[in-house]
């Protein structure tokens, strides 16, 4: 059976559904998402609304104008919530495009922690005359749409009954407080600041510490900001005293005490500063710009102020980024370069070299939507393929697939110990979700192992030995010994080429030799295996059981939950962290009759892998997908695995 | 007994040898190695202070013909520079020397070779120029004059990409061209761009016997006898040897390196170039091929320019991979603060 997600038009816009098909190809079953779930003759099955709490459960979205410096408000808004201890996540929904298209902006609280995409929001800000219709069609029933005064009610936009329409003054009150012209459009987003905080009763001290937060070291902008959410807040308490708002963000004691809301760019900087960079190399690129950013913010304070530990080079492509970091990681450097799809593809050649000549390099690769330029501001899961197998002839790559920003940090040494323990690339796959959005995590505990810089031979180390051969198998595990350029000692230089060579690095075209060399390489995956994080598993007495990973845990887990809680089901999840599959993921499946598959790309990516090594096992899988560039959502995991189940009678 | 002679260091031309050539006989490139184990030998610079890059094609292969006891990495087609450019980051104490070639540079690595010129990133980088892809047996490069030949007799229909020039306009700082056949004259540019801080690029015409040796080729041995013109007598003083001047007055000036060794240049009167005039230096070049000249020698220096590595905050003696916990991880308290940035 495959479960494909489709597109499907409704009367108000598109919505994300999915569409069922059995092996043989007759389809079993429509579904759409969102709106609940119906049959194939269009009746509802289900209609998922399990937050039904409406304190500190609520979804807002901000709809702005790219360039119009609505950022800063909607961070204040977030990290009040955030500060009065209420779960909340938040994700920028924006074009490629730096002034002048539409933009959203969501804010998720809920007090049970999900943090996944919701399809709809309960209120609505609309800021942007363009998408104006959409925005006000999106609110779920019962919500509220509340707009800027100022843009003309759309011709032809029929009222709604279900929803409650707050119109708001916005240049009246901005004229109140400035006659800059410049500064007028960006007090705007102030002002809607106000009016949420009187109507969700945000709390006043956790507010006013997030407005100074934010505009610290603008002092000069500072006042005129206050004094436009003030004017904001008295116009709700003066003339929407009688509206009744059922949405309340409500004070939870300790509630956020440790945790930190991040997005993953900024953990994974600071996970690869602790982790030991000293040497990045990069192209700009979204969504990876931020990651390197983010580095260059941060080094200075965390590491020691007294010397330079570290070179970031802005490279002339992705090609030269990567040949840069290989020619740092040759010479024993901690070497990384971040990047997204397109650099990836570039980099391939690259990659194959240092797979073969055994150099440690780290691939931070923040996953955008391809192929080609494909969608440059939307998230997916569809370079894990690629990165895999990246470059030609056989090579096989280790990969990381943190599932949040704590692991994004986490991960910053650990792909380090692994490419130095192995002598090889270590990818990494964020992606623009994880990425670039902000995630509520526990705060991270800093990582105090030492470096595990695997076996490098020093004078000393030559000192005691005959002979040193670069590639052979002393150990037998796979992983030889290397020397870095420069060792002063006669037995310490050897050539690093790309063509063939032998077990003493000697240009080589013999079968035999190649293959000794390349049949070693083979082994440090096995090795790999023992290295590199095991998957975090829920074990329940199921038939059921799902795998997934990275970005898409806030979705699993609370689509799991419902399921659990509605249907009763039992479920068993696996979330995989790395490739290599360690044992565990063998056994999870063996153990489960139905395996669901969660990919965030078209061709269910780690699904092929899965099936490529655990062939015994295919007809157990099934396979969710999601690929329409938008973060995933509960109901994507939800409504197939319970219309699958549901059907199986 | 030549063959026992020791350098300061108690070396001999042997320890600077590496694997026999397996290059064409008679090769170009084999007489830059020769150049290049001479300029060392004669420098005393240790093999173990030596990291040899390269890319792919004949010339790229010659870094396994000399320092069998320096370390060498042969990178993929075309992107020896950003290689090198990470190489000499980490390990800036190191004297990297880059052997490329017409392909690897010109075309294929064009991008990385003008970055890594504009970077100013130290490191002698030795293009060895034949005109032609000898490993896929002679067709034209980018750097083929045009109107010249190919073995089967195609005439080349494109412009050239002369390599000095390109250095030229992207800020090189030591821009040089020489003939392999012309031993004095490499080994001297050898020498310099090894004193020389920041990218040393020295476009060697190295020809290939084998494909581009005939007499439509313009980088053919005999085109060069021909046709070479040498911009200025080159002598080379070592720090510690006394400066004899036995040149008449006003015809040499002397470029005076950090460590105190010179380059002497001995001007010839048809061609009164100023080293230090970067304009005039590409109008040579120019105004030398519509006449049909190849003109070699020291095109330009200039040292006003800081190399890659200080601009970086980066110094000699410094490397990066020798960092440990303890250098790379600052106070928990500073850890801590950063957190609560996003708290």
């Amino acid at each position: 059976m495959l479960v494909i997600q489709a597109n499907l038009r409704l009367m108000w816009g598109s919505v994300d559904g999915f569409l069922i098909f059995d092996f043989s190809g007759k389809l079993l079953q429509i579904g759409m998402k969102g709106v609940g779930l119906r049959n194939s003759m269009g009746h509802l099955v289900h209609n998922p609304s399990w937050e039904d709490q409406e304190i500190n459960n609520f979804v807002i979205q901000v709809a702005t104008v790219n360039g119009s410096g609505s950022q800063s408000a909607n961070t204040i808004l977030l990290k009040t919530l955030f500060r009065m201890g209420i779960p909340v996540a938040g994700k920028n929904v924006f074009p490629s495009n730096i002034a002048g298209l539409p933009t959203w902006f969501w804010i998720r609280a809920s007090s049970k922690g999900y943090q996944a995409r919701r399809e709809r929001p309960n209120i609505c800000i609309a800021m942007n005359p363009q998408t104006f219709k959409e925005d006000y069609a999106l609110v779920l029933p019962g919500g509220y749409f509340l707009y800027n005064k100022d843009i003309p009610w759309p011709q032809q936009l029929n009222k709604r009954a279900d929803i409650t329409e707050i119109p708001f003054p916005v240049r009246e009150l901005v004229d109140q407080v400035t006659q800059q012209i410049r500064i007028k459009k960006l007090l705007a987003n102030m002002v809607y600041v106000g009016v949420l905080a009187e109507l969700l009763g945000l709390d006043q001290e956790c507010l006013e510490k997030s407005v100074m937060d934010q505009f610290r070291g603008k002092e000069s902008v500072l006042e005129s900001n206050f004094q436009t959410y003030q004017k904001g807040a008295a116009f709700a308490q003066q003339h929407l005293k009688d509206v009744t708002f059922r949405y309340k963000a409500q004070l939870v004691k300790d509630g956020n005490r440790d945790k930190i809301i991040i997005d993953g760019n900024s953990a994974s900087a600071l996970g690869l500063i602790d982790g030991g960079a000293t040497f990045g190399a990069w192209y700009p690129i979204t969504p990876s710009t931020s990651l390197v950013e983010a580095f260059a913010k941060y080094a200075p304070a965390l590491r020691p102020k007294n010397q330079k530990t570290y070179v970031l080079m802005q490279a002339e492509d992705e090609l030269s980024a990567v040949s840069m970091a290989i020619g740092a990681g040759w010479q024993g450097a901690r070497a990384f370069t971040a990047t997204s799809g397109p650099g990836l593809s570039l980099m391939q050649e690259a990659v194959g070299y240092a797979y073969y000549g055994e150099i440690p390099i780290v691939i931070w690769d923040v996953q955008r939507v391809g192929p080609s330029t494909g969608m440059p501001t939307r998230t997916a899961q569809g370079d894990i393929l690629s990165a895999v197998f990246a470059s030609h002839g056989d090579t096989k790559h280790p990969i990381l697939l943190p599932g949040n920003p704590k692991e994004c940090y986490d991960f910053g040494q650990m792909a380090f110990d692994i490419a130095e323990e192995l002598q090889t690339p270590v990818f990494v796959l964020s992606d623009l979700d994880l990425g670039m959005n902000l995630w509520s995590v526990d705060r991270f505990t800093r990582c105090r192992q030492p470096f595990r810089r695997g076996r490098v031979l020093d004078v000393a180390a030559l000192e005691e030995r005959q002979n040193f051969r670069r590639y052979a198998d002393e150990i037998g595990d796979g992983v030889a010994f290397r020397t870095l350029p420069g060792t002063p000692h006669p037995l310490a230089a050897y050539f690093t080429r790309g063509s063939g060579h032998n077990v003493a690095a000697g240009y080589t075209e013999k079968g035999g030799e190649y293959q000794e060399v390349v049949d070693r390489i083979a082994k440090k995956w096995l090795k790999a295996k023992t290295l590199v994080p095991k998957p975090v598993v829920h074990k329940e007495s199921s038939a059921i059981g799902v795998i997934f990973y990275g970005s898409s845990e806030p979705a699993v887990t609370e689509a799991l939950d419902l399921l659990r809680k509605e249907q009763s089901f039992s479920i068993s999840t696996l979330r995989v962290r790395a490739i290599p599959f360690t044992d565990e993921v063998e056994q999870f499946i063996s153990d489960h009759d139905r395996v669901y598959v969660v990919d965030l790309n078209r061709d269910g990516q780690l699904l092929s892998l899965l099936r490529m090594e655990f062939g015994q096992f295919c007809s157990r899988f099934l396979s969710i997908r999601h690929y329409d560039g938008t973060p995933i959502t509960a109901e994507t995991v939800y409504e197939p695995i319970l219309v699958t189940e549901n059907n199986r009678l | 007994m030549i063959n026992s002679e020791t350098n300061r260091l108690g070396l001999t031309k042997k320890d600077y040898q590496g694997s026999p050539s397996t290059l064409c006989t008679g090769c170009g490139h084999d007489q830059i190695t020769n150049h290049i184990i001479n300029a060392l030998y004669q420098l005393h610079v240790h093999p173990y202070q030596v990291v040899k890059t390269s890319g792919i094609g004949c010339s790229s292969k010659t870094p396994a013909y000399f320092l069998s006891r320096s370390f060498g990495i042969n990178f993929i087609h075309g992107r020896m520079a950003p290689l090198a450019t990470g190489s000499v980051l980490v390990n800036p104490s190191l004297i990297h020397i880059g052997i490329s070639g017409d392909g690897d540079t010109a075309s294929i690595g064009l991008g990385g070779f003008i970055h890594l010129v504009r970077r100013n990133v130290p490191m002698v980088y030795i293009v060895a120029n034949n005109g032609v892809y000898g490993l896929t047996k002679g067709q034209f490069s980018a750097t083929s004059d045009i109107g010249s030949q190919l073995k089967t007799g195609e005439i080349n229909p494109f412009e050239t990409v002369d390599i000095c020039a390109l250095a030229l306009e992207v800020g090189g700082t030591f821009v040089a061209r020489s003939f392999s056949g012309d031993l004095k004259q490499m080994v001297t540019l050898l020498k310099a761009a090894l004193k020389h801080k920041g990218t040393a690029v020295i476009d060697v015409i190295s020809p290939c016997v084998t494909f581009n040796n005939h007499d439509g080729s313009t980088k053919s041995f005999s085109y060069m006898k021909e046709h070479d013109i040498r911009l200025h007598e080159l002598g080379f003083i070592p720090a510690d040897e006394p400066v004899v001047v036995d040149y008449p007055e006003g015809a040499t000036e002397h470029i005076v390196f950090a460590d105190g060794s010179r380059l002497v240049l001995e001007k010839i009167d048809s061609l009164n170039h100023d080293v230090h005039d970067r304009l005039g230096a590409i109008k040579l070049i120019h105004e030398g091929r519509k006449k049909g000249h190849v003109i070699t020698g020291l095109f330009y220096i200039g040292e006003t320019r800081p190399d890659l590595v200080e601009v970086m905050g980066l110094r000699d003696g410094m490397n990066l991979r020798d960092l440990t916990e303890a250098h790379l991880r600052g106070a928990d308290e500073d850890f801590e603060k950063v957190l609560s940035q996003f708290s």
